[in-house]
């Protein structure tokens, strides 16, 4: 019998109804209960597993005591399987860590949890990619791309999990913004790492296995067309990213996933570059950008790649700009623009414009920048 | 806007004037133009499209179309000895039967549920279509010959990531022309000859051109010259040791007599189904299958439809499908398998009737009794005085060339004074094949009666040597 | 009214047909062909004493034997089997312009007058069939506005692999052939448009829509350059928005020194309103199986009749029909010409079908089919948008041409059932609504396209069965999940489809995977 796991964050999203912006740590949290926010998680969580009772004789339900998911798996009909221990309600990162850490060691088919940016964090903290996990959205960010796009669609892709009808896998972003900063009005993401999701594919014809045009066929289609035109005479800084990882893999140099590179003559000049660094190699010099979009929201510039600031833009200038993304990734976005926030009101203005974005091999597509 | 007199036609229930009224009302509109309102201005037709009058009656259309028709001579009404890629045989009355059904005839795209009849019938064409061949793998039918030779030449390059292709010189004109148009710019052609003396590869020139760039040979067996290649395996074994596949073009109903290609060491084969109890239709009967072994790099190159068996959720039930979509361009676009989309299903339903009807013994005895009868034919055309047949030696099926370069006639006399004594005469190659000379090539089916044979002798006789 | 009206109880016909080897007995014969002639035998002996010993089919092929009544019992039940659009309202195939092929026109096909015509015969011959194809070409220069057309095609996405190789020939013509490497096209244009440059070596920009579900002129201003080679675009495309700035677009192509190709593969709601020559475009074509009437065939026969402006007519395939004031001949002089993308002279029963449909309606009745698909479709549009959970994306309020892509987004939302759900139990009331919506962009797509074939107590019956099926998505999504109920099959199992050990394309494969 399949099994999955369930984690429920509790908090996440009490921030959220009374303008908080997130509700990582003790003090804002009990602001919040001030300002009179409601548990949000729980609610959430249960729209999701409404949409597995159909299958609950089906796989076995293993859940953390209590708010941490027992209360709502019962509520919902299922008998879970209850393990480890919690003190009372007030509930903290270091639970949600040891709770992925037990779960996942009992060798769970998939782990869903239920939280926002905080708590995929700290799923990705205890786990990394040895389970496949999914998040219910109930926290106040989601800026990752590792949630479904609603509660309930979540539970739908959960059940065609659980029914082999979906079987591959897709690496998915985990973000990581700083709260206090967000709450002032200034965004400051990283990219934390990947976490591994079911991936389902954009089409109703069939749910289909073992196809030959995946998201990995389409990465590796992009970076053939990229390293095809790549010009001796320029330096390429090459951004974070799963899309971006072909490229630096087919020239097999030494890369970060998660940090900035820099080429040129298609050999590594240097790994992992902060700002500073970066402008110190190409200022002066011809110098070609390759960014993919970071994210479940579609951020060019200012998520996870902050070290391509936007002096580093200016430097480069507009037109050597190369956007990379997969249809598949485009079409997540439901028609909403490319994003930039860059922190620059004039280049964020300068980038709001159409661009190609090369998405295959010979195949490249025109779409909207905003911000 | 008033609609200007009551128009009503047949073809067109809402048209009926209270109807339109009743929607437009329902709509929120006043009249039609309005719904037109994103069409600007300046793109707007005016005036009227200069067309004939109608013929709004089913009867003065019929007369009508008819009339227009009966300009044309048949080959029913006349004898005749043309094939080369287009051929007449008898066309068994259940084909006709079954492609004309209502249901066949106008379905389209429905799921394999309320279409199970499409996917089945479809299936059962390419399973017979299998056995034939002995190959496990038959697509839908795709537009022609020319089309199926170009895909499989196409698939050879991607599987062996090469981009040129040799070609015998003795394939139909008409299919190179297609193939050089779908190949080009992205797959090179050669041509391989052909020995002048028997119509067979010439196998010197194909060690000659073959290299590590080649993709594929491929070659017609029976050739479009009407000669059958008895060198398959030598062709093949040279390609596969220069890593290139063996591609095999074949008419369908030769296989009840000659050997399926795939024993000879092709990869590839393909062809036209036209002959399997389709009517010649001025062309419009064609159909082109291509089949392989069932592998899996081979099944992921087919930019066809193909469908397979399953089952449903209902014990003993049979359900279809396609295997594995996701091949085709619907789905990913560019990144699909060349482009697909209607071809000509239609005809793969009626060749899978024929070759049901037809069972193995019938397409064993069809095939002999083509063998028998052209081979009476070009024995009697060879006594005529003026007339040559350029390969005497060589096996044929069903077409033969015959040369007239000795009578001093041009192919299109020969044909001209055949045609005053109700005959189609071969088809005039001697433009195409001009190292042949002055040539024709005649096509004997399973129609022929030894009388119609004998008819044409005479005539021939009469026109080389009678006549002036 | 409409909210009365009921949706069938239907049932389909359901034979539990085996497949045809199933049915095989050894012996039975299904037809005999004639005997072989004494005299001849006597002469040539067996016939295979001529052919060389390798070339000698060893063993019989391994068809199914069935004499005569029982393979037309078989076949006549599998077509029962089969939904074709004479049986049904067939609004729910959007895109494929299902509409009425008279059968008028099926007797002209059927007439051996036509049907043993061979390809090759003497000019003289044949000037029936030729003022046929060319007096077609004649009426569809009228339509379109372009000044030449061919018919050799087979189908829609054979004649934009024409145009492409007409755009490579042009610019190869010009020298620019290898500086023009890039054609453009648009999402929601046929796949086929991006498909088919590729096989000629093209690489494709496809513009996303914007926000009103069109292409943006701003995005066509970046990707034009002097690389263009062309524009493939279809208008309306499969929203049934038509695009107001389709000149602009042309206008921006030829400035940089591209051609315009235009998707006309369904007309069906601008004939007689709007043509390509107006908007610019130098080439297009109609497929003579959607808007022109001639039958779908299961997918065929079919034919792309593809139009081009005098300046490149030069370098259409061979040959072309003319007309010399007394007879029909073939013209094969074109230098320039790509050669043939079809043998001989395409799909003639298409062409045939499609000369007497035209021959019917005349000037006003082409433009009475559009404005009556064009009634029928916005008709459809307001009543399927009074039925919960369903939306039109785009271009809110406004009315669209012959077609609308449709969202079941708010219904999944609210039930979990999706688009492939409601697909499968319409199929429960003798309805498609089918499954292919290419690119996606669309969550939960349908796509609808009510031709001028049907009548409003037809879409009312098809709309009754969407509202039927919507609520039965409320009330029990289990079973609508679990449909069809009432059709040929039931749930079919994909997963062997997809798995190279167990897939079967042919019997013979399907026996060898599956031993017992």
């Amino acid at each position: 019998m399949k099994k999955i796991g369930l984690i429920v964050n509790p908090i996440a999203g009490m921030g959220g109804t009374v303008g908080l912006k997130g509700t990582d740590g003790k003090a804002i949290l009990e602001k919040a209960k001030r300002l009179g926010s409601k548990p949000q998680s729980a609610k959430r969580t249960k729209e999701t597993l409404e949409r597995l009772t159909f299958l609950k004789n089906d796989f076995e339900l293993i859940t953390y005591p209590g708010e941490m998911g027992e209360r709502i798996a019962k509520e919902c009909g299922f008998e879970p399987k209850v393990i480890g221990s919690i003190k009372t309600t007030e509930t903290t990162a270091t639970d949600t860590i040891q709770a992925a850490k037990e779960i996942s060691a009992l060798k769970v088919d998939l782990l869903l949890f239920a939280g926002g940016d905080g708590t995929a964090r700290d799923i990705y903290n205890a786990i990394r990619n040895k389970t496949v996990v999914l998040g219910i959205p109930t926290g106040v960010k989601i800026q990752s791309a590792v949630f479904a796009s609603n509660p309930m669609k979540g539970g739908d892709l959960v059940a065609l999990f659980l029914q082999g009808k979906i079987k591959e896998t897709k690496e998915a972003e985990v973000m990581d913004i700083d709260e206090e900063a967000f709450r002032t009005g200034f965004v400051s993401a990283k990219l934390y790492g990947y976490l591994t999701i079911p991936y389902e594919k954009q089409h109703v014809q069939r749910i289909k296995s073992g196809s030959s045009t995946n998201e990995r066929y389409a990465q590796e289609a992009i970076a053939q067309d990229i390293i095809e035109n790549m010009d001796d005479e320029y330096y390429y800084i090459i951004g974070p990213g799963t899309t971006t990882r072909p490229i630096m893999e087919r020239l097999k140099l030494d890369f970060t996933l998660l940090g900035v590179d820099l080429i040129l003559e298609k050999k590594l000049v240097e790994k992992d570059l902060s700002e500073q660094k970066i402008l110190t190699y190409i200022t002066g010099k011809r110098t070609k950008i390759v960014v993919t979009p970071i994210g479940g929201q579609g951020y060019i510039f200012g998520r996870g790649n902050q070290q391509i600031s936007s002096k580093v833009i200016r430097e480069v200038g507009k037109d050597n700009i190369i956007i990379v993304a997969t249809k598949q990734k485009i079409n997540s976005l439901n028609g909403q623009p490319f994003l930039t926030d860059t922190g620059d009101k004039e280049i964020n203005q300068l980038l709001s414009e159409h661009v190609i974005v090369i998405t295959g091999y010979h195949n490249k597509v025109v779409y909207r920048i905003s911000y | 806007m008033e609609e200007k007199k009551k128009f009503v036609h047949p073809y067109i229930p809402n048209s009926v004037p209270e109807i339109k009224a009743k929607m437009l009302k329902e709509i929120g509109v006043k009249d039609i133009d309005s719904l037109y309102e994103d069409i600007p201005e300046s793109l707007k037709f005016k005036g009227e499209l200069n067309l004939p009058k109608p013929m709004l009656s089913e009867y003065a259309l019929e007369r009508h179309v008819m009339q227009i028709l009966a300009k044309n001579q048949t080959c029913q009404e006349n004898l005749s000895f043309l094939g080369g890629d287009c051929w007449q045989h008898h066309v068994p009355a259940i084909c006709d039967e079954v492609n004309r059904r209502s249901e066949f005839l106008t379905a389209y795209a429905g799921e394999p549920y309320e279409d199970h009849g499409r996917f089945q019938s479809l299936f059962e064409y390419a399973s017979m279509m299998g056995e034939l061949l002995e190959m496990d793998v038959v697509n839908v039918p795709t537009y022609d010959w020319g089309q199926a030779a170009s895909t499989a030449i196409r698939m050879a390059g991607r599987i062996t990531s090469r981009n040129e292709i040799l070609i015998a010189k003795s394939i139909s004109p008409d299919r190179l022309k297609i193939i050089s148009n779908y190949c080009n710019p992205v797959v090179s052609i050669k041509l391989v000859e052909y020995d002048l003396k028997t119509g067979q590869l010439d196998l010197d020139d194909l060690q000659a051109k073959i290299s590590s760039k080649t993709a594929g040979i491929y070659f017609e067996n029976p050739s479009h010259l009407g000669t059958i290649d008895g060198q398959g395996q030598i062709i093949s074994d040279i390609a596969h040791k220069n890593g290139a596949l063996c591609i095999v073009g074949t008419d369908p109903i030769s296989l009840g007599v000659l050997t399926p290609p795939i024993n000879y060491g092709a990869d590839i084969v393909c062809g036209d189904v036209q002959s399997l109890g389709i009517h010649m239709q001025y062309g419009g009967g064609l159909a082109g299958y291509i089949a392989t072994r069932d592998e899996e790099q081979y099944v992921m190159e087919y930019p066809s439809r193909l469908f397979g068996i399953t089952h449903t959720s209902v014990e003993g039930e049979w359900g279809f499908g396609d295997v594995t979509y996701e091949r085709t361009s619907f789905h990913d676009r560019v990144d699909g398998k060349e482009f697909i989309g209607t071809c000509s299903a239609l005809w793969g339903i009626t060749a899978g009737v024929y070759l049901a009807l037809a069972g193995p013994q019938g397409m064993q005895e069809l095939g002999q009794l083509i063998l028998q009868k052209s081979q009476y034919a070009m024995k009697r055309l060879s006594e005529i005085k003026g007339v040559k047949i350029p390969f005497p030696n060589s096996p044929h099926f069903k077409e033969f060339v015959v040369d007239f370069k000795e009578s001093n006639k041009t192919v299109k006399q020969v044909n001209k004074s055949l045609l005053k004594k109700g005959i189609f005469g071969g088809k005039d190659i001697s433009a195409e094949f001009q190292e042949l000379g002055n040539c024709a090539v005649y096509c004997i089916t399973e129609i022929h009666t030894m009388e119609d044979i004998d008819r044409l002798v005479q005539a021939l006789d009469e026109c080389l040597n009678k006549e002036k | 009214m409409t909210k009365n009206t009921k949706v069938k109880n239907f049932h389909q016909a359901k034979w539990d047909e085996p497949i045809i080897f199933e049915l095989s007995t050894k012996g039975e014969r299904g037809i005999l062909f004639p005997e072989i002639e004494k005299e001849i035998e006597a002469i040539v002996g067996d016939g295979f004493s001529k052919l060389p010993k390798q070339m000698i089919r060893k063993q019989a092929p391994q068809l199914p034997e069935l004499a005569q009544k029982q393979v037309l019992k078989h076949y006549l039940r599998i077509s029962q089997q089969t939904l074709g659009a004479d049986l049904n309202v067939d609004i729910g195939q959007g895109t494929c312009t299902m509409k009425y092929s008279p059968k008028i026109n099926e007797r002209f096909a059927g007439s051996p007058k036509f049907t043993a015509l061979h390809p090759a015969q003497d000019e003289s011959t044949v000037q029936g069939i030729l003022e046929i194809i060319y007096k077609l070409d004649l009426f569809l220069r009228e339509i379109s506005g372009l000044d030449k057309f061919t018919f050799q095609p087979g189908g829609g996405g054979q004649a934009i692999f024409a145009m492409v190789s007409i755009i490579e020939a042009y610019h190869a013509t010009n020298n620019e052939g290898e500086q023009r490497d890039e054609i453009i096209s648009t999402m929601f244009s046929h796949p086929s448009d991006a498909a088919a440059p590729t096989v000629k070596g093209y690489k494709v920009i496809n513009i996303y829509p914007n926000e009103d579900g069109l292409p943006d002129i701003e995005a066509l201003k970046k990707a034009v350059s002097k690389r263009t080679a062309a524009l493939l675009i279809t208008n309306p495309e499969d929203t049934g928005i038509f695009n107001p700035k389709i000149k602009e677009f042309t206008d921006m192509v030829h400035k940089v020194g591209g051609l315009c190709g235009y998707d006309q593969a369904n007309a069906n709601g601008l004939l007689g309103i709007t043509r390509a020559k107006e908007a610019g475009f130098d080439m297009c074509f109609f497929n003579l199986h959607k808007t022109f009437s001639s039958p779908h065939g299961c997918g065929g026969p079919a034919t792309g009749a593809l139009g081009v402006k005098e300046e490149i007519s030069d370098f259409l395939p061979v040959p072309l029909v003319e007309f010399d004031g007394k007879k029909y001949y073939f013209n094969y002089d074109l230098p320039k010409s790509i050669g043939k993308v079809r043998a001989f002279y395409g799909a003639v029963p298409a062409i045939l079908k499609a000369y007497s449909w035209i021959m019917s309606l005349g000037s006003e009745g082409l433009k009475e089919v559009s404005r009556i698909a064009v009634l029928n479709n916005n008709y459809l549009l307001k009543k399927v948008l009074e039925i919960p959970g369903a939306s039109a994306p785009y271009a809110k309020g406004r009315h669209r041409i012959e077609q609308v892509r449709y969202s079941w987004e708010d219904l999944y939302n609210d039930t979990g059932v999706t688009t492939e759900d409601i697909t499968y139990r319409m199929v429960d009331f003798g309805f498609h609504m089918w499954s292919s919506h290419h690119p996606f962009i669309v969550p939960q797509p349908f796509t609808l396209e009510p031709t001028e074939a049907y009548s409003k107590a037809e879409m009312d019956e098809y709309l009754a069965g969407l509202r039927r099926v919507v609520k039965e998505a409320h009330e029990n999504p289990e079973l609508v999940k679990s449909a069809p109920h009432r059709s040929v099959v039931h749930k079919i199992d994909h997963e062997p489809l997809d798995n190279p050990a167990k897939w079967a394309i042919t019997w013979r494969a399907y026996l060898k995977k599956n031993k017992k």
